[in-house]
């Protein structure tokens, strides 16, 4: 007879198996009863793998749930609690809840697929931007004047070029 | 207004039954998009998703695949304006129970409807009649990109368009068909076929997404992952499911036919009785009913030009389509006399229903192989 299975979290025998197959890999969890009322685990029809995902992990400090988005507010708790984010820079707030997140969701955790031209267009102006600004800083404190300069042309060039493309839209 | 331009326009989902392959009744393709720098609106303060709407509305009205179409602010709405947007798949239930600053353009056509301040900012949607993928991601394509040239969107380079649920980061796209699986259901088999779909990352709902039931036996089939993979690989990832789902029901089809011919004709002769003969009807009886038509539609026991009547009927014999039709407002024992009295009037000159077709031939049913690429 097969041996009961045991709760992959406490080691108390397993009531509850969940499979999953993400990416061909097959993902198998046992749980006891009260660690998948911890889990969140206990309404299949209201489970959502997102939800699992995000949960939180009480091995962590109550730091990380105080963390909010500089952008728009939201906190960690916040997006615990709804699935959902406040604004794009929560992606970069709550990476390392995320990022995670993602990989287990999705196919993979990098874009494939249709890029907005626009989009890009700005953030090459924005990256490169911020290399010559930070570089003028650095030729500045170690006085390559002949390097500030030119760099501090390019910058001009470029704030240029990007008010008109501005303009155009 | 809004209503009678609906219902007098010809529309993709209610004019346009697909034969070349029986089993898809419609494909959508449905893109989630953000504005650059705006908090997402389930995070926004009412003054911001007003700011999104003010500049939205008018940017998705003006697009030349907008042209002579409805644009509306949810609020602004009745609440039978709304259900009716619903049940015709035109706007989310979500959308409908939102009054704060949402809105929805819809082209004249009815296949292109574009959401505003629903879970993302925009939600563009395609719906294109039988298994249309391809025509359907060039539309909602060419709409994203018309709308890229005026709005910002959210996008990073590493994980794609910015959405508010990160189930849909990346490409933003969920593509999906609608199904119809009589056979599957009948034979008890749509339990192992969900099973099975999901694990390869494919979900499958009701008629009305998630939560809803599986009334008619209508599936909504759709991918889960927008990240990882470009849209293309989604979309063949996709088909290449549905092929299986559909070679699947065919094969339950022949099945039927073969074990138990008189059992399926006791079923559809007895819906056609029912639709032509019956003083009530609730909506989910009346869509059973006509599922079992369009099932006899397909094994030719109906004339083909019925499978439009019925596509109707899975529309119009929704609570606020019959609320419409009635044109007053009227209670559920009378819409269900309402519903009966108007299925009697679409079934008045359908002509009986042949039993003995599959007696003589030996009909192969089973689509060909690349079923989009007949439809397109």
């Amino acid at each position: 007879m097969a041996k009961p299975l045991k709760c992959d979290v406490c080691s108390e025998p397993a009531t509850v198996h969940l499979t999953q197959i993400i990416n061909n890999q097959i993902h198998k969890i046992d749980l006891c009863e009260a660690c998948a009322e911890q889990k969140g685990i206990t309404d299949p029809s209201g489970y959502s793998l997102a939800d699992l995902l995000v949960k939180p992990d009480s091995s962590k400090s109550a730091d990380a749930a105080s963390i909010s988005c500089p952008e728009c507010g939201c906190t960690q708790r916040e997006f615990k609690k709804t699935g959902r984010l406040g604004c794009a820079t929560c992606y970069e707030t709550f990476e390392a809840l995320v990022g995670p997140a993602l990989l287990n969701m999705h196919k993979g955790d990098s874009h494939k697929g249709k890029v907005p031209h626009r989009a890009l267009e700005r953030a090459h102006y924005i990256d490169r931007l911020d290399s010559l600004e930070n570089g003028l800083k650095e030729a500045i404190s170690s006085e390559r004047y002949e390097d500030a300069a030119k760099m501090r042309d390019e910058i001009i060039e470029l704030k240029k070029a990007m008010e008109a493309a501005a303009v155009e839209d | 207004m809004l209503i009678k331009s609906i219902f007098g326009g010809k529309s993709e989902m209610t004019e346009a039954g697909s034969k070349k392959c029986p089993v898809v009744l419609m494909t959508r393709i449905r893109l989630a998009r953000n504005l650059a720098d705006t908090p997402f609106p389930g995070w926004a303060k009412e003054t911001r998703r007003r700011e999104v709407l003010e500049t939205c509305l008018p940017s998705v009205a003006s697009l030349g695949q907008m042209k002579r179409g409805i644009s509306a602010e949810i609020g602004t709405l009745s609440d039978l304006e709304r259900q009716i947007l619903v049940e015709r798949h035109l706007i989310s239930r979500e959308l409908s129970n939102n009054s704060d600053a949402a809105g929805v353009v819809i082209s004249k056509d009815q296949s292109i409807s574009v959401m505003i301040n629903e879970e993302d900012h925009l939600r563009i949607q395609v719906i294109k009649s039988g298994y249309r993928f391809k025509s359907a991601w060039n539309a909602v394509d060419a709409i994203d990109s018309a709308l890229e040239e005026q709005l910002d969107f959210a996008f990073s380079q590493k994980i794609g368009y910015l959405t508010a649920c990160p189930t849909n980061v990346g490409t933003g796209m969920r593509a999906s068909t609608m199904m119809h699986l009589p056979a599957l259901v009948i034979s008890n088999q749509m339990e192992k076929v969900v099973r099975a779909v999901n694990q390869l990352g494919i979900a499958v709902r009701g008629l009305f997404g998630e939560g809803s039931d599986a009334s008619g036996s209508i599936f909504q089939i759709s991918n889960q992952t927008t990240l990882g993979e470009s849209e293309e690989e989604i979309v063949k990832r996709l088909s290449s499911v549905l092929r299986t789902i559909i070679d699947q029901e065919m094969n339950a089809r022949e099945k039927i036919l073969e074990k138990d011919p008189r059992k399926l004709y006791d079923k559809i002769g007895r819906a056609y009785g029912i639709l032509q003969n019956s003083h009530l009807l609730t909506s989910s009886e009346c869509m059973n009913l006509a599922s079992l038509v369009r099932f006899g539609v397909d094994l030719e026991m109906f004339p083909e030009k019925t499978r439009n009547i019925v596509d109707r009927m899975f529309i119009e014999c929704q609570p606020g389509h019959v609320q419409y039709h009635a044109g007053e407002n009227i209670e559920s024992n009378a819409r269900d006399a309402f519903r009966a009295e108007y299925m009697r009037k679409q079934f008045e000159n359908v002509a009986r229903p042949l039993f003995n077709i599959h007696e003589s031939s030996d009909k192969d049913d089973t689509p060909q192989s690349d079923p989009e690429q007949e439809a397109e």
